[in-house]
């Protein structure tokens, strides 16, 4: 007789609740030391529902499908030469910011969720994080491996993982997730698998691969949407973890919502590089930053927050800053990488006339008053042979490790600086948000490696920055850098294209 | 209500997928942009293995959702016969 065919719903406990043993003879507390520490209360693991219920034969099953359809898209990008077809040689900027300041952070996430997919004491919990693990890794596999192409043609992508730990703004993301994953279990979890996946990597890789597409670059759409694809489990997973936390213990609330607070700031300042990109990076737009954040924080975040408001959660500190934020960031962060364009590993460049009337009609409140001018006055510096670099190097944010670059939001003419004295050191800050998480954990955050102060004690070689650059950076200091006006990158484009 | 949406890659067997969601839900917005389609709609919304296997004229196991999925808002439940998201406030 044939075998009957299990239902989700029974293959689901057999596959995974069914792989969990009990402590016979070992202290079960010892097994799963990280649990307690930090105030929550489980009181039930059986509680734990996972609503995709995907067990581990299912789960190579359908990867090893969208591994063969990726792959197959590679092969074809790479044998059809399929760098010539993105929309112009800037669009391949983006690509250098994402391979240096995001896949890596693909790599942490596999490793904290392989730390936290050991360390729950429950199974449901720790199978579905070890299947995130694993899709973590294969992120930051197909990332590189897409990439690859890319480095065969254009500068400024051989040392991405060396840069990853090194230079100044990819400090940003890098350290982002190290406080994740030097946070408890349960932390962690509300970091990256709530605030991060639920709400915040749709940005990125959603309107921003969408993006991608519309540039012409088939491999970083394919990759983008094959992550994306496990994504939709990671966001499911994180919402999950919530409700779980919130259903467990009433003691629970106040902790999470701690955390929300704390990560969903974090997270919008992380994602500025995100906004910058979309808006500036992109030849051809497919949403502001503005209106992408309109639908996947302000509405689907709003209705995340309504859903979860029955457990007393409220919506993230500071979201009506963060609100006026989106019509701000993209150009302070834009601005600060074309005046710091020497010291960036990848080309910057002033917005064609197009792009900027393009800017204009996106943010009508804000554009033509603030930032037009700066790139006005940007082009007549650049007219006259004196494109600007800055000679300083910037302060940092002690948290986020942002430079200094944001404005107060009622008074945009006017830099955003707030200051924290503890052991007697003054430490800075680029807004209320990050000053109360170094407020609330100052033994954690006075230990950050902030590359400029890192810089000026001696740590990154020198004496000057060029040296930096070059020796500890490994920037091909001429090459990788400066305006994408004369770059070599521009000149071999011009080349395979026939531009005079 | 706030609303679910669901974004699914552009491609052949997303088609069907989305002409089923579209029977399965009828006052659900299509939105097509570069390289995706997303389907939103108010509260809830539903995909139904019989009629995504009447349109593609095959076996589909609701699972199979996952290989052309881009992300989703909204609270899943999965069985063998159907997909839901909905919102439950």
């Amino acid at each position: 007789m044939a075998a009957k065919k299990l239902n989700i719903k029974d293959k689901y406990r057999l596959l995974t609740r069914d792989l969990d043993w009990d402590f016979s003879y070992e202290d079960r507390k010892q097994a799963f030391p990280y649990e307690e520490f930090e105030g929550i209360k489980i009181t039930d693991w059986n509680k734990w529902e996972d609503p995709f219920r995907l067990t581990m034969d299912s789960y190579w099953k359908y990867q090893a499908e969208k591994e063969k359809k990726l792959y197959a898209i590679f092969d074809a990008f790479s044998q059809n030469n399929g760098h010539l077809n993105v929309v112009d040689s800037r669009y391949v900027n983006a690509l250098k910011l994402f391979l240096t300041g995001v896949s890596p952070l693909e790599y942490q996430a596999y490793q904290g969720f392989a730390h936290v997919g050991r360390q729950f004491g429950g199974v449901g919990a720790r199978v579905a994080c070890q299947m995130q693990s694993l899709d973590e890794l294969r992120h930051v596999q197909t990332q590189i491996h897409a990439m690859s192409h890319y480095n065969k043609f254009f500068d400024g992508f051989q040392e991405f993982s060396h840069m990853h730990d090194r230079v100044w703004y990819l400090s940003v993301p890098r350290s982002f997730f190290c406080d994740a994953r030097s946070a408890g279990p349960f932390e962690f979890m509300v970091a990256i698998g709530f605030s991060f996946e639920y709400v915040l990597t749709n940005l990125l890789f959603v309107p921003f691969m969408s993006g991608a597409a519309h540039n012409g670059d088939m491999a970083t759409v394919t990759f983008g949407f094959s992550a994306q694809s496990d994504e939709a489990r990671h966001m499911t997973l994180g919402l999950e973890v919530i409700k779980f936390l919130l259903e467990q213990h009433e003691d629970n609330v106040p902790i999470v919502q701690k955390w929300i607070d704390k990560w969903f700031w974090r997270g919008t300042r992380l994602l500025t590089i995100v906004a910058m990109m979309m808006d500036y990076m992109l030849p051809n737009k497919v949403m502001s930053w503005k209106e992408a954040w309109e639908v996947y924080f302000e509405e689907a975040g709003g209705a995340l927050f309504k859903d979860l408001a029955r457990y007393g959660i409220r919506m993230p500190k500071y979201a009506e800053t963060i609100e006026k934020e989106k019509e701000h960031i993209s150009h302070q962060a834009w601005w600060t990488f074309y005046t710091h364009g020497h010291a960036a590993g990848f080309h910057t460049w002033i917005p064609s006339d197009k792009e900027l009337d393009w800017l204009s009609a996106q943010y009508p409140d804000t554009f033509d008053k603030y930032y037009r001018p700066l790139w006005e006055l940007a082009k007549e510096q650049e007219a006259k042979g004196e494109r600007f670099y800055t000679s300083g190097l910037p302060q940092l944010c002690q948290t986020c490790q942002i430079p200094m670059l944001f404005t107060e939001m009622d008074n945009p003419n006017q830099n955003s600086m707030r200051d924290s004295v503890f052991e007697d050191e003054r430490y800075h800050f680029c807004s209320d948000g990050c000053k109360d998480i170094f407020d609330e954990e100052p033994e954690k955050y006075v230990q950050s490696w902030l590359p400029v102060h890192q810089i000026f004690q001696g740590n990154c070689g020198g004496p000057g920055v060029e040296d930096v650059l070059s020796d500890y950076y490994k920037m091909n200091v001429g090459v990788d850098n400066m305006d994408i006006k004369g770059s070599p990158d521009e000149k071999r484009w011009n080349e395979w294209k026939g531009i005079a | 209500m706030s609303k679910v949406y669901i974004a699914l890659q552009d491609n052949d067997e997303s088609r069907y997928i989305v002409e089923a969601i579209e029977e399965s839900n009828p006052d659900s917005t299509v939105i097509h942009q570069p390289a995706m389609i997303r389907i939103e709609r108010e509260g809830r919304l539903v995909i139904e293995r019989a009629v995504v296997e009447e349109k593609m004229g095959r076996d589909w196991d609701v699972q199979e959702l996952h290989i052309n999925l881009i992300t989703l808002g909204g609270n899943v439940d999965e069985d063998d016969d159907q997909f839901v998201l909905e919102w439950k406030q």
